[in-house]
């Protein structure tokens, strides 16, 4: 895993007249992929910020999410017919991030109240919203969970509890891994302070993911002039059988 | 050393791609086939993306079948005329097979006949081809290797517009060439090979090729036909990845160099029986993935699309 520590500190505008403020730094603000790239670390760190002392009620909790672009996702469900398996049902999850994490500095139900979980949409529940689901398919909450519960599979969603160290209620600081089979786009990072569950400041920036250099150039190719790319994997793979043909050739012959 | 596709989205390990397509190139030089009913499967498995992974193939069959077939050509075991025959046929095929297959996209139901369409084909091909192997095995040791006897006079013969095919030793209407390019065509639109484990047995035992012409000549054929479905893929659905492509060209066309050599050295019988094997194995494979029960129930697919 590769650690890039381009260290940029973004400093939080006041959000509200909070008490206290997140001041949030990231080790980077953006995810570059490269043709090389097997998956990105990125380390989430930064302090809360008070003018009155400490209150002395309840322990500071924070939570950090990080999440990809939202997708309409269409889920499919397979049912036995004839003795084979065959997609009978299907449900548009209206939206979807295509990754989403959770890290927190306690178990989950401890830093957030279910109410408050609503109002921020922070579980991974919430972050899943399925509101057109059709309702002569029985079960749609079942195809909301397999949407989590594929994506958790394949590494795309994650609640780590206990991950975010807290220091003297101040300073905290959590790792986030991204995987390799990140899609392109902004991904958002937002960081919540709680207290007895209710959140009291959150904070949120974009953490640009791009592809760069090579794979750029073909990605905005095969887009923007698909003939031509269509052609050029047609040569190169014309080239490739000829040129193996004749290596293979003058192996022979020598 | 792992490589980021850009189409595909993921991050593979670039050697198991050159020795995947290695294994499938072998192949493909030795029986003539694409290898692409193998090598689509095993993309999936992976974790490409399967319209991902049947675009790009297509591309990757062009490379090791144009390298497949420059052996042959040297070897002069190409009938290019049945092959520009077989070639007219399967344009008009895949033109249709994609219109087919975007009907059935609409549906839903494309993965489920995508399928169906392996386990039956691949099924009666390769029984076909694994019991009439055995009995030719069985008569040859008999007949102390006498040649089989000359295949009887059929409806083929029967039918107008008659042409000579002088590499294949044939004098047969252009129709059933036609009407086996069209069918492959179809096939190979829908499936997303390039169809060369149907062509040859159809070949060998609907048009009555000799056994040594119809490879190269199944290859020749193959090139024209992925040729254009990649175009039609590139141009369409933007999913064909020249990445992972030059990845899997680079290992299939020294694979099916290699292959084309084995091949020489192995009987005629043997090659089919092995096919015919490989075939059965690929077919069971997924049957079983039709008929056992799935550890997942539900699919994700892009939302939005109709």
């Amino acid at each position: 895993m590769r650690r890039l520590l381009i260290a940029a500190l973004l400093f939080a505008l006041p959000v509200q007249a909070a008490e206290e403020e997140v001041v949030l730094g990231l080790s980077q603000d953006r995810v570059a992929i490269t043709a090389n790239f097997d998956g990105s670390e990125i380390l989430i760190f930064g302090a809360v910020k008070r003018e009155t002392p400490i209150p002395d009620t309840e322990p500071l909790e924070v939570i950090v999410t990080v999440s990809g672009p939202d997708h309409p996702v269409l889920v499919r469900r397979k049912e036995r017919k004839l003795g084979i398996w065959v997609n009978v049902d299907s449900v548009l999850v209206d939206s979807a991030p295509s990754f989403y994490v959770v890290a927190t500095s306690a178990p989950f139900d401890q830093v957030l109240t279910d109410i408050e979980d609503l109002r921020y949409r922070v579980s991974i529940e919430r972050a899943i919203r399925s509101v057109g689901a059709a309702m002569h398919i029985r079960g749609a909450q079942e195809f909301a969970d397999a949407v989590m519960r594929v994506r958790a599979n394949e590494q795309l969603y994650a609640v780590r509890e206990n991950t975010v160290a807290v220091d003297q209620q101040t300073l905290f600081r959590t790792a986030i891994d991204m995987p390799a089979n990140l899609t392109e786009g902004d991904y958002t990072a937002r960081i919540f302070l709680t207290r007895s569950g209710k959140v009291v400041s959150s904070y949120e920036t974009t953490i640009d993911v791009r592809k760069v250099g090579l794979e750029r150039f073909l990605f905005t190719m095969s887009r923007e002039q698909p003939f031509l790319y269509g052609l050029m994997s047609l040569a190169i793979a014309i080239a490739a059988g000829w040129g193996a043909s004749a290596a293979f050739r003058l192996l022979r012959n020598n | 050393m792992q490589i980021y596709l850009p189409i595909a989205e993921v991050s593979v390990n670039a050697f198991l791609l050159l020795g995947l397509g290695g294994m499938v190139g072998i192949l493909s030089g030795m029986f003539g086939v694409g290898g692409g009913f193998l090598m689509t499967p095993l993309l999936f498995f992976i974790g490409i993306p399967p319209a991902v992974a049947v675009a790009t193939e297509a591309n990757q069959i062009v490379a090791s079948s144009f390298s497949g077939v420059l052996a042959h050509f040297r070897r002069r075991t190409v009938d290019i005329k049945m092959g520009l025959v077989l070639q007219a046929g399967g344009l008009v095929g895949a033109a249709l097979g994609v219109l087919v297959f975007n009907y059935l996209k609409a549906m839903g139901q494309v993965d489920l006949l995508v399928k169906l369409c392996y386990v039956v084909f691949l099924g009666v091909v390769g029984g076909l081809m694994f019991i009439e192997s055995l009995n030719a095995i069985r008569k040859s040791k008999k007949a102390g290797g006498a040649p089989a006897a000359r295949r009887q006079r059929s409806w083929i013969h029967a039918l107008p517009l008659k042409m000579r095919f002088r590499t294949s030793g044939l004098y047969i209407s252009v129709i059933p060439p036609v009407l086996v390019g069209i069918c492959v065509g179809i096939l190979a639109a829908i499936m997303g090979v390039g169809g060369g484990f149907i062509m040859v047995p159809a070949m060998i035992y609907i048009l009555g090729m000799p056994t040594k012409v119809v490879i190269g000549t199944s290859l020749f054929q193959i090139i024209t036909v992925t040729a254009f479905t990649t175009m039609l893929h590139a141009t369409t659905n933007y999913t064909v990845d020249i990445v992972l492509a030059v990845l899997l060209l680079i290992g299939g066309v020294i694979g099916a160099q290699i292959g084309t050599r084995i091949g020489v050295y192995m009987k005629a019988e043997q090659l089919r029986i092995l096919l015919a094997l490989m075939v059965l194995i690929v077919c069971g494979k997924l049957a079983l993935d039709l008929l056992l029960t799935p550890s997942e129930l539900f699919s994700l697919g892009a939302g939005g699309g109709h």
